[in-house]
């Protein structure tokens, strides 16, 4: 069931930048591409935005996927950090006004019923604190971003993509 | 008192659109509100910004309609500077404007307004042989076309529909008595829904390569940012083109042979909406695909255009620049002017002050004699207009677009529908197929005219001329245009002393979806669901149809992970309808 011809090993931040912490996967992804990208030529950093069903092509083009988010929970605090590994991380379609609803949650749920789902995922995110109008996290975000980006470089370290320089 | 439907998809924060109906004792809807109940604000964000780097602000404003929102922005810059882009350089972005349509509509047909209408579950009892005769009677030359194919999908779905466990298919309604599809085109549809997909990744390689960049393509205010060197290997060159040219092939194809027979494979099916969701029977565009020079409206391929009262024999053109015509209206939107609300702006002089006064969230019904809407209430010389795909296929219908007319002839006269069946659900609908048709054509010829200007040796892509803030004059005012897929899209921009003092846009879903305005009349969806009768009340599978076919551009800023999935109870319903 798990094809996955182009193999690639993606690290995709997410979320909208226009938010405050709404856009915190797209900041850590900065912030870890800045500290690995040497040290993990196989990895693409990618910068998915806000941009559901077009990211459908990279999930599916994807063996590694490493997804960084903003995430809910009732179980979670704000400015909390979370993971979510493969299989925790719950896939759906809702009913919806407009295809800008796509959750990545159902981009992941079609490339799976389409047969082409990655076969390392991982999810490193916070529950966000502020997510009103402006760009940049909010302090409470900033303060745990480092963390954020800790456990995401643990996660490539595992998946054996980050070698010593 | 009447009975008020609310469709109110619930999210984590509060947002998205929210539509409250009143129905009567037939439940026929009597009277209808939209609410866009999240600000978006990124005027606010703008301010005091360099004009050059707009782009990748607005670029983030709505996260799916990246390209549309970049092009609007740098063409206003340009307006305002009085910069002229090259001639390659305008044929480069007219394709990426007609890519974007293609790719836009067969998204919004395949996966959003096809499960309006096409049961995904009724296709379980479907005959894969029947399937396969109807697929070769409707596209005789689509390779997918064999029973063992379709036994292949139906297995998928029932795979999906059994385990119960992946519920991408799930929180729909499924089994509506509104649903009049046969079990065999439940199933071509739904094939095609997943091919689709496939068809979308080949669609997407003319921005990858035009955009330098991706899934963020790069804009610069001047021009494109790739240079054309058929020798060089990280310009535009041979290979590159010729990756374009079998992309624009692909989408042909997908066209002519899914899109426009599924089209009309599926409309026989559900004429009543021929006759149904109008709404307001007036259509603005700001015109798109010009000839090199932005301001020479004569020369675009969809005309700049007004047409008032389904009257095709005049159109007018409309001036953004026009201050007593164009204006926004904050009488029922949380806004406030300093002017007061009973007033309109020209978004020149547009003010971006937010003043919340609705209840406080969750509530059960808006308070729609007051303020109801974070959508202001855009009008045309104080009426209400539609933009989208209707209106475009209308401007070019009426002022002699041969190919448009021919289409949209052709459409009517296989459904046996009279012209004035336009007006309509189905006719919006019926309209993003025409101009698909249209633009996925025009993407050849806009290619050819490309490989002309490379072989004549005009290959700029670039005037930097007035790239530089000394050159700017101290105070200038712009308007770049877009027809986004979903419809006319206008930004307008003020720049003082090199940095922005004034930005506002004004989004096609701001336009279709308005609220009520200072003299109390209806936005378009308003008034698109009067009139149109509901099945089953609390299950309001007539009003998506509606909304969607207009292809509403919302709440597309939030895309947070919900960890809790299903467990979320309510939420996991992902609409909250209920009746009081």
């Amino acid at each position: 069931m798990e094809i996955n011809g182009a193999g690639r090993k993606l690290v995709m931040g997410l979320g909208n930048t226009l938010n405050k912490d709404e856009g915190l996967g797209v900041h850590a992804l900065a912030l870890l591409q800045e500290k690995l990208a040497a040290r993990a030529p196989e990895v693409e950093f990618l910068d998915g935005g806000a941009l559901g069903l077009n990211l459908l092509p990279w999930v599916e083009e994807a063996s590694h996927l490493l997804v960084l988010d903003s995430v809910v929970s009732r179980f979670s605090m704000p400015g909390q950090v979370m993971e979510l590994a493969k299989d925790e991380i719950p896939l759906y379609r809702n009913i919806k006004m407009s295809d800008h609803q796509i959750t990545f949650q159902e981009v992941l749920g079609l490339a799976k019923i389409r047969g082409h789902f990655p076969e390392y995922l991982h999810l490193v995110g916070a529950q966000p604190v502020d997510l009103s109008i402006g760009y940049g996290v909010s302090p409470e975000i900033a303060t745990i971003l480092p963390e954020v980006v800790e456990r995401a470089e643990r996660v490539l370290r595992g998946w054996g993509l980050v070698g010593r320089r | 008192m009447a009975q008020r439907i609310v469709v109110d998809p619930i999210t984590r924060i509060e947002g998205h659109l929210r539509i409250e109906a009143e129905v009567d004792a037939q439940n026929k809807i009597s009277k209808a509100y939209s609410s866009g109940t999240m600000v978006r604000g990124i005027e606010i964000i703008l301010k005091g910004r360099d004009p050059r780097e707009a782009w990748a602000f607005t670029q983030r404003a709505c996260g799916v309609c990246t390209t549309v929102h970049s092009f609007a922005s740098i063409r206003a810059v340009e307006d305002a500077l009085g910069i002229k882009i090259p001639k390659a350089a305008n044929l480069i972005r007219n394709m990426m404007v007609a890519q974007q349509y293609v790719h836009d509509h067969v998204m919004h047909f395949y996966h959003l307004h096809a499960l309006d209408w096409v049961d995904v579950t009724g296709c379980l009892s479907a005959d894969p042989a029947a399937t396969a005769d109807i697929q070769k009677a409707i596209s005789p030359n689509y390779p997918r076309a064999s029973a063992a194919y379709f036994a292949d999908v139906k297995k998928k779905v029932k795979a999906i529909v059994d385990s119960g466990q992946l519920s991408i298919f799930a929180n729909a309604y499924w089994g509506h008595p509104a649903y009049k599809l046969p079990p065999e085109v439940n199933l071509l549809a739904t094939a095609h829904y997943l091919e689709a997909l496939d068809a979308q990744k080949t669609f997407t390689k003319i921005h990858t390569i035009f955009g330098g960049k991706n899934p963020h393509p790069n804009f610069v205010v001047g021009g494109v940012p790739m240079p054309i060197d058929p020798n060089s290997d990280t310009a535009l060159n041979a290979e590159r083109l010729s990756i374009i040219k079998d992309s624009i092939d692909r989408m042909i194809q997908f066209v002519d042979q899914v899109y426009i027979p599924d089209l009309l494979a599926v409309a026989p099916y559900y004429l009543d909406y021929a006759a149904l969701g109008e709404g307001l029977g007036n259509f603005l565009t700001w015109g798109e695909l010009p000839d090199t020079d932005n301001s020479d409206t004569s020369k675009y391929v969809v005309p700049r255009a007004v047409i008032m009262g389904r009257d095709l024999s005049h159109i007018e053109e409309p001036d953004p620049r026009d201050f007593e015509r164009m204006k926004e209206y904050v009488t029922h939107s949380w806004y406030e002017y300093s002017s007061g609300d009973q007033e309109g702006l020209h978004p020149w002089k547009g003010e971006t002050k937010l003043n919340f006064t609705g209840p406080k969230p969750p509530y059960e019904q808006l308070e729609v004699e007051q303020k109801y809407s974070w959508l202001k209430a855009p009008r045309w010389a104080e009426t209400p207009m539609e933009v989208g795909p209707l209106a475009r296929v209308l401007a070019m219908y009426a002022s002699g677009h041969k190919q448009t007319q021919e289409l949209t002839d052709y459409v009517l006269k296989t459904l046996d529908a009279p012209l004035e069946a336009v007006f309509s659900t189905l006719g919006r609908t019926a309209a993003r197929a025409i101009e698909t048709k249209v633009f996925a054509d025009y993407l050849l010829t806009a290619y050819n005219g490309l490989i002309d200007a490379i072989k004549a040796g005009d290959t700029d892509t670039f005037n930097g001329d007035k790239w530089e803030p000394s050159t700017w004059p101290s105070h200038a005012e712009g308007f770049g245009f877009m027809e986004a897929p979903r419809g006319a899209l206008g930004h307008w921009c003020v720049i003082d002393n090199g940095k922005l003092s004034n930005y506002q846009m004004v989004v096609p879903t701001t336009w279709n979806a308005s609220p009520r305005d200072h003299k109390e009349q209806a936005g378009a969806y308003e008034m698109s669901l009067v009139g149109t009768p509901l099945a089953v009340p609390d299950q309001p599978l007539e009003i998506l149809r509606t909304i969607h076919s207009f292809d509403p551009c919302m709440a597309c800023a939030i895309h947070m992970v919900d960890a809790d999935g299903n467990d979320l109870g309510e939420v996991a319903t992902g609409m909250n309808v209920c009746v009081s």
